[in-house]
């Protein structure tokens, strides 16, 4: 009993008493105002929102008063959002609003999350080493057509991802050696390498397949059918069947924490990112460091790009990640370079892509606009007004041995 | 403009004998640092993109002549101003890219005269582009002069607001100008895809297209080679071209180009110096922003004045990124910036409307173009290994004079 009561006394003491997860509640008050007015609540008074948006609100401005100001500020932000957005489901029919927001919806942001997933983290290994990568989205698109590539030359599914990750790979190795050894503007680079991979992609899509006939028939990465949850109401088709590799992207998320705060490797990583010079002193070589993580991030970007010509589609066409690699990149920024925070920030704007994508319903042209969210979302993180982003401090600088 | 320029893309210049002096050698590498570069980049980007094609089980040295010819440089073999003859009409679309790409390129080398590396080109194209196209659609009471300069002037200033999103942030907050932008693109793309798409606001009179109306008479630029329905080139080529002089005049001669230059060296000098970091990175990005408004406003108000712009242009225009190769290839510097302009002008045009060729299909070439301009891009950020390639043939030739002497 009494060990049930000290667990309880520290509970309260570390969390409730805590300014900071008063803030944390509003955020979620907030977002569960909105909740409310659609399904599977659909709640068709304005009372519940309201009641819960205010409390939201009344969270943030508590926590404001006692100086946690950005959270609290969040809070009322959130509260606010989460009415008007409420209101706005409540002007709408719940047969439209039954069509928006089923349990696949969930299901379809964990497919637009899992390329954001795949690519935010493969960033995080390249920029916590201190190398900037902005080729996802080249690294995504090669593992996209040479995962199709693969596939259809092999006729297995796995030997395609695995040559999706050569490619990937083999295209960051040429990042990371102009990036560590030539000392290049890491950006510069980036930038080539996208456009690289563009041209690569599209030549040899068109010298093999000429630009469209791909086999419908190629191996497709499988689907995994949890036998008891498929039956269920609501989380059956929300997650009891879904795509090998979104399970593999959930899964890389606590794995990658687990390798970059827990281990050894993860902390030399870290070393070279903030401080390479440090890392020098103690003995790791930078250079092999970096090298790994840029052809890691290579790698696991390309796994993003073969779930979407592989695993989703089914086939290749040009430029097929179409920005999904700046959004990767735009969800390790606002996950503040953290394996969780990417991950948030994925499901945000998969969210965000899958609501877009039923938004026809009411409109073609909203629908449109709100694919613009998640590029808005992170100009105003970087603005720092939500939170404030802290890249790894030597990101970006070629580091030269002596 | 003190740095040496390519005085042109031919590969034989950099591969001339160095003079035969001591002292003349020493000067020519010195000049040659910022000359060779390029050159050898352009090269070597070729190269590669030969071998590709020959991979691929084409003739190299016919589909770079297809191209060629595609962009219109035979008609310097035989001159003719009538824009009937193939070779007129297809210099003259070359040279229109070629107007493009000065001002999107310079909208990259000027940011990066200040330190900012400027990789929303294309947003800021497309904000201008967007503008032009409202105010050319609408307005109609305007007289020509008048309704053209208009919306010419807005979308030049739609371009510097956009782009001085970021030079704001940068300053204020110090948000990396190269996050910004690339959000301000993807924010342009979307918005371009949702005024010119179903149901936006400057969609054209047919509901079930979304391409935008095309552009009133009065607001259409004039051309002076050609006309805009048959394509030809219309005035804003000079326009492209004095911009290139605006930009050498303000960035060499005046105090504003003094302060832009002074904090792209070194932003703590500059502060210590009495200059304002914060005032220029806004200066210098909406600058930058404006020339590539100006672009995207002459290209709706001339080229696509009379078919309109439509989402999928949106989507697929991608003259804004290959601006940064045009900068970069030109080393930021106004004559640099025009020669890589034509360079990959001829190269847009040649390898993709141009191309009339049995040895390579269009497909194929539309695409070597992306490789090449990635591989520019990517061997000029690492001029140190040009340089070391360059010193390498230089330490073979000593090798095997040296060679020569002992046997």
């Amino acid at each position: 009993m009494s060990a049930v009561a000290a667990y309880a006394d520290r509970f309260r003491r570390s969390r409730l008493s805590d300014v900071r997860s008063i803030g944390a509640l509003g955020i979620a008050l907030g977002a569960l105002a909105f909740w409310l007015a659609i399904p599977p609540f659909s709640t068709r008074t304005y009372v519940w929102p309201i009641v819960v948006g205010v409390l939201a609100i009344a969270a943030g401005v508590w926590t404001v008063a006692r100086g946690v100001r950005r959270l609290g500020w969040g809070a009322v932000a959130a509260g606010v959002l989460g009415v008007s957005l409420a209101v706005l489901a409540l002007q709408s029919s719940t047969s439209n609003l039954d069509q928006v927001f089923d349990a696949s919806l969930i299901a379809s942001m964990l497919v637009f999350a899992t390329p954001l997933t795949f690519g935010a983290i493969g960033g995080m290994f390249s920029e916590r080493s201190g190398v900037v990568n902005v080729a996802l989205e080249g690294m995504m698109l090669m593992g996209a057509f040479f995962g199709i590539y693969g596939a259809d030359k092999t006729g297995s599914w796995f030997l395609g991802i695995l040559i999706a990750m050569l490619a990937g790979g083999l295209l960051a190795l040429v990042h990371a050696f102009f990036a560590i050894h030539l000392r290049a503007d890491q950006i510069v680079g980036g930038i080539a390498i996208n456009f690289l991979a563009l041209g690569i992609t599209g030549y040899f899509f068109f010298q093999l397949y000429h630009g469209a006939n791909i086999s419908p028939n190629i191996p497709r990465i499988p689907n995994v059918r949890i036998p008891w949850v498929r039956d269920q109401s609501f989380i059956g088709p929300a997650i009891g069947n879904l795509n090998l590799l979104i399970w593999v992207a959930i899964a890389l998320v606590p794995i990658s924490y687990i390798v970059m705060f827990k281990t050894p490797i993860g902390l030399r990583i870290r070393a070279c990112g903030e401080h390479p010079r440090a890392a020098d002193t103690v003995g790791i070589n930078v250079y092999a460091v970096r090298y790994a993580s840029v052809v890691t991030s290579g790698m696991l970007a390309s796994l993003g790009g073969v779930f979407l010509s592989v695993g989703f589609v089914g086939t290749f066409n040009e430029n097929m990640t179409n920005g999904r690699g700046f959004i990767a990149l735009a969800a390790l920024i606002f996950g503040n370079w953290r394996p969780f925070g990417a991950f948030g920030a994925a499901l945000l704007f998969g969210f965000s892509t899958a609501l877009a994508f039923r938004l026809p319903v009411y409109s073609d042209s909203a629908a449109t606009l709100f694919q613009a969210l998640p590029y808005v979302l992170t100009l105003i993180a970087v603005a720092g007004v939500i939170g404030r982003t802290i890249p790894p401090a030597a990101v970006g600088r070629p580091y030269k041995k002596q | 403009m003190t740095e040496p320029v390519a005085p042109g893309s031919a590969p034989d210049s950099a591969d001339a004998a160095p003079p035969e002096t001591v002292a003349a050698r020493l000067a020519f590498f010195q000049r040659a640092g910022g000359l060779i570069v390029p050159v050898i980049t352009a090269v070597i980007a070729f190269l590669i993109g030969g071998v590709i094609v020959a991979a691929t089980g084409h003739n190299p040295i016919t589909a770079y002549w297809d191209i060629a010819k595609g962009a219109g440089l035979n008609w310097f073999g035989h001159f003719t101003t009538d824009i009937g003859d193939t070779s007129a009409y297809n210099l003259s679309q070359t040279l229109l890219s070629t107007t493009t790409l000065i001002l999107t390129g310079l909208a990259v080398a000027f940011a990066f005269r200040c330190g900012l590396f400027n990789i929303g080109g294309q947003g800021q194209y497309l904000v201008g582009l967007i503008v032009a196209n409202w105010i050319g659609v609408s307005w109609m009471h305007l007289a020509r002069p008048a309704h053209v300069l208009i919306g010419v002037a807005l979308a030049t200033l739609a371009g510097a607001l956009w782009a001085g999103i970021a030079g704001f942030l940068k300053a204020t907050v110090g948000a990396h100008e190269v996050i910004t932008t690339i959000m301000l693109n993807w924010i342009a793309y979307w918005l371009g895809s949702w005024v010119f798409g179903q149901g936006g606001p400057l969609q054209g009179p047919q509901p079930s297209s979304p391409i935008s109306a095309t552009i009133d008479d009065s607001a259409r630029i004039p051309y002076f080679w050609g006309d805009s329905t048959l394509g030809g080139l219309h005035v804003g080529f000079f326009v492209a071209l004095l911009a290139l002089v605006l930009f050498w005049i303000v960035l060499s001669r005046t105090t504003l180009g003094y302060e832009v230059r002074a904090v792209g060296f070194n932003p703590e000098a500059a502060a210590y110096g009495g200059i304002s970091v914060r005032k220029n990175y806004v200066r210098a990005m909406a600058i930058s922003g404006a020339f590539a408004g100006l672009a995207g406003g002459m290209d709706m108000l001339s080229q696509y004045a009379p078919i309109g712009f439509g989402t999928l242009d949106v989507q697929t225009s991608s003259i804004g990124f290959l601006g940064i190769a045009v900068a970069l290839l030109g080393r930021n510097t106004a004559l640099g910036t025009g020669i890589a302009a034509f360079l990959f002008g001829a190269l847009l045009y040649g390898t993709t409307h141009g191309l009339d060729s049995n040895v390579i299909a269009p497909q194929l070439t539309g695409n070597l173009t992306s490789i090449i301009q990635g591989l520019v891009v990517l061997f000029v950020g690492a001029d140190v290994l040009i340089l070391y390639l360059w010193n390498v043939r230089r330490k073979l030739r000593v090798a095997g004079r040296r060679a020569e002497a002992s046997a």
